[in-house]
């Protein structure tokens, strides 16, 4: 089994009716996600890709007893749109949207305190189940399904992680984009916390990037709670100047903690095996994967 | 966006944060005209830059008439500051601001940030020190925490025990939850994602006043304060970034002779890394963003066959569902036909609508060299730059 998503995933689309919105539930659909409905405030009534279309969120999940919403929606409502897909209390919230003001996120996350939504993003590329379902905007002629779960504060490197792991044999349960914004939903250590649970899962990769303390933090855990399956690490911008925001807002190397080496050693410590290079995932993973079975 | 001191003190006052009296003076008669006009003994002429530690590398000057702030005036304007912040080339002084001096019992630090892992703003208050190096060799043992909530200043109780924790009576801990209630207040009406007050001054009357000030505005929140954008600084160092920005890429220029273009920013810092791995050195950090079209990613390109220091240019894309390959090359394509510059092309590019974009790319006859594996490439593009291929 995937974690968080599975056949029975009942999607809703906040924004469904704009370009991304259309374009993405389209592809979505094309994929095999269940999706039931859209939101969109104001056209409630009409019918879009075949879809009903509501005013709101409630609506839209009385109605089609949605558990998932992902949203299309612009920067400067995506706070509200997430506010009110946690006050209906859908499960998993999806979040596409980059450059959301931080203070919004702080709202969100005050919302969030609680209830009984998970949230994914913002600025992530969504979750996917490779050959199940598709939550997001990734790419996906690559991904198969397979033992890996892997979870990623940046889209590309996870389609390249992905990727890798395909060309040697190891498909993926679940990639989840916790997203590249420094303020989100779940993080590293939920994510170990769901693949480690999992069943299908036996190895888990991390992608981190300077900047934040997700890797110290999923460290910390594996430390407390000790490695239950192999996890392999890549930690990228050893190379990039400080204090220069990458255009991931969350990636800005202020202090020193938050440098690449420091986390690099922080999760070798907590017996992560770290990936030398961004092109080695996959070799990293396999090797792993050979030792353990000899 | 980084506000100068003079901006974010107009800013704090409207929140009933005392400020010295001052005036921005852009020429020497100006800030003697300032100091006249403020008539007190003790003045102080500040380089206005955006960039800390300026005290450390004498762009603060104290003097005592306005014939010294004339001179300290001509001394600083049109002078680069170097800091500790700024890098070995120093900003531009355009500005000073000529200010009173303020009479300080006690001299504190405090700074409002949003903390990521609780999701809240964090005060930080401590003991005032002179410089970042005393700073960083003092470290912030001695300094307190407080994580509040968008609607923090409605816990005066917990803001004035901020207050006694960091050593003030209850009277004094009592205005100074007052000041960080309205600094919190500042904080969230302005979409602030810094404001930092180092000192704040407890002065002999009694009050408190910001003697300095740091404000940066959340760039994601510009849109929602358009009063602010007009006070974004005519001599930031970025203006390259900005327009980069406007074609959504994200650009840093760097000192080496690879010229690096990635979709996405992990795509993008991975790349810089390989090719430092591989014993070269980037010329700039780029990420197309996926919102980026054809032309936007042109411009890129151009920003890049512009600069007369790279030598090749590294293309990392993984085409998602949001960018396809096609996009990309046709960018390519679209920025050497205009620029004419002959720069080799170490091309990897795969993902969504990989055949059709490598089916284009052979119409453009483009000085290209292909590798399928992106630690290939980081290599071939590095024994290029080299000389060695």
């Amino acid at each position: 089994m995937a974690v968080l998503v599975d056949q029975n995933t009942r999607l809703l689309c906040q924004g469904m009716t704009g370009w991304a919105g259309t374009y993405h539930t389209d592809r979505m659909i094309q994929y095999g996600t269940k999706v039931v409905a859209g939101v969109t405030p104001g056209k409630g009534g009409r019918t879009h890709l075949g879809l009903p279309v509501f005013d709101t969120v409630a609506e839209a999940k009385q109605a089609t007893d949605a558990n998932a919403s992902i949203l299309f929606v612009p920067p400067a409502t995506a706070g509200k749109a997430m506010v009110e897909a946690i006050e209906a209390e859908i499960p998993l919230v999806v979040v596409v949207t980059e450059r959301i003001p931080v203070l919004d996120m702080v709202r969100v996350r005050e919302a969030l305190s609680g209830s009984k939504t998970r949230l994914i993003g913002p600025n992530s590329q969504g979750i996917l189940a490779p050959e199940v379902c598709k939550i997001g905007v990734m790419a996906t002629p690559r991904a198969k399904r397979g033992p890996i779960g892997v979870a990623s504060r940046s889209a590309t490197l996870t389609s390249e992680v992905v990727s890798q792991l395909t060309s040697v044999r190891l498909g993926q349960s679940t990639t989840i984009g916790i997203g590249g914004d420094p303020v989100h939903g779940v993080g590293f250590v939920d994510c170990l916390d769901l693949f480690f649970k999992d069943s299908q899962t036996e190895g888990v990769v991390l992608i981190g990037e300077i900047g934040g303390t997700e890797e110290q933090e999923a460290a910390r855990y594996l430390r407390e709670t000790g490695l239950k399956k192999p996890v392999v690490a890549l930690v990228v911008g050893r190379a990039a100047p400080h204090e220069c925001r990458m255009g991931h807002a969350g990636a800005l190397a202020a202090q020193p903690s938050d440098d690449a080496d420091a986390k690099i050693k922080a999760l070798q410590d907590a017996g992560v095996i770290i990936a030398s290079s961004a092109h080695l995932v996959g070799a990293t993973m396999a090797e792993a994967f050979a030792q353990r079975a000899a | 966006m980084q506000l100068h001191e003079f901006q974010a003190k107009d800013l704090l006052r409207h929140y009933q944060v005392d400020t010295p009296p001052g005036q921005v003076a852009l020429t020497p008669d100006e800030a003697a005209a300032a100091a006249r006009q403020l008539g007190v003994e003790s003045l102080f002429v500040k380089a206005q830059i955006l960039a800390g530690d300026r005290a450390a590398a004498g762009g603060v000057r104290a003097v005592r008439s306005p014939s010294g702030a004339r001179a300290a005036a001509a001394e600083l304007l049109g002078r680069q500051l170097v800091t500790s912040q700024t890098g070995a080339g120093g900003f531009p002084v355009k500005r000073v601001l000529v200010e009173a001096g303020i009479e300080a019992a006690q001299s504190f630090y405090v700074s409002l940030r949003v903390d990521p892992h609780s999701a809240s703003i964090a005060v930080l208050a401590g003991p005032h020190r002179a410089s970042i190096e005393q700073r960083l060799a003092a470290g912030t043992a001695d300094f307190q925490t407080l994580k509040l909530g968008i609607a923090g200043e409605r816990r005066p109780g917990e803001l004035a025990e901020l207050g006694r924790r960091v050593g003030l009576s209850d009277e004094a801990a009592s205005r100074f939850g007052t000041v960080v209630g309205r600094l919190h207040r500042a904080f969230v009406e302005l979409d602030a994602s810094l404001i930092e007050i180092n000192p704040l001054i407890l002065t002999t009357a009694g009050g408190f006043v910001a003697a300095d000030a740091k404000i940066v505005i959340d760039d994601n929140a510009v849109f929602r304060h358009p009063e602010t954008a007009q006070l974004r600084s005519d001599d930031e160092v970025d203006q390259i970034q900005l327009q980069a920005q406007q074609h959504q890429i994200n650009y840093v220029q760097m000192d080496g002779n690879i010229g690096i273009i990635a979709n996405g920013a992990g795509l993008g810092l991975a790349t810089l890394d390989m090719v430092r791995a591989a014993g070269g050195e980037p010329a700039n950090f780029m990420d197309i963003r996926t919102t980026a079209k054809s032309l936007d990613i042109a411009h890129g390109v151009g920003m890049i066959l512009d600069n007369p220091r790279a030598k090749v240019l590294l293309v990392n894309v993984f085409g998602g569902g949001m960018q396809a390959c096609d996009t990309v090359v046709d960018g390519l394509a679209i920025a050497f036909r205009r620029s004419g510059r002959v720069m080799p092309i170490v091309l990897r590019i795969t993902g969504n609508n990989e055949a059709f974009a490598k089916m284009r790319l052979a119409n453009f006859n483009l000085p290209k060299t292909d590798c399928a594996d992106m630690g290939q490439a980081a290599a071939r593009a590095v024994a290029i730059a080299q000389g060695k291929a």
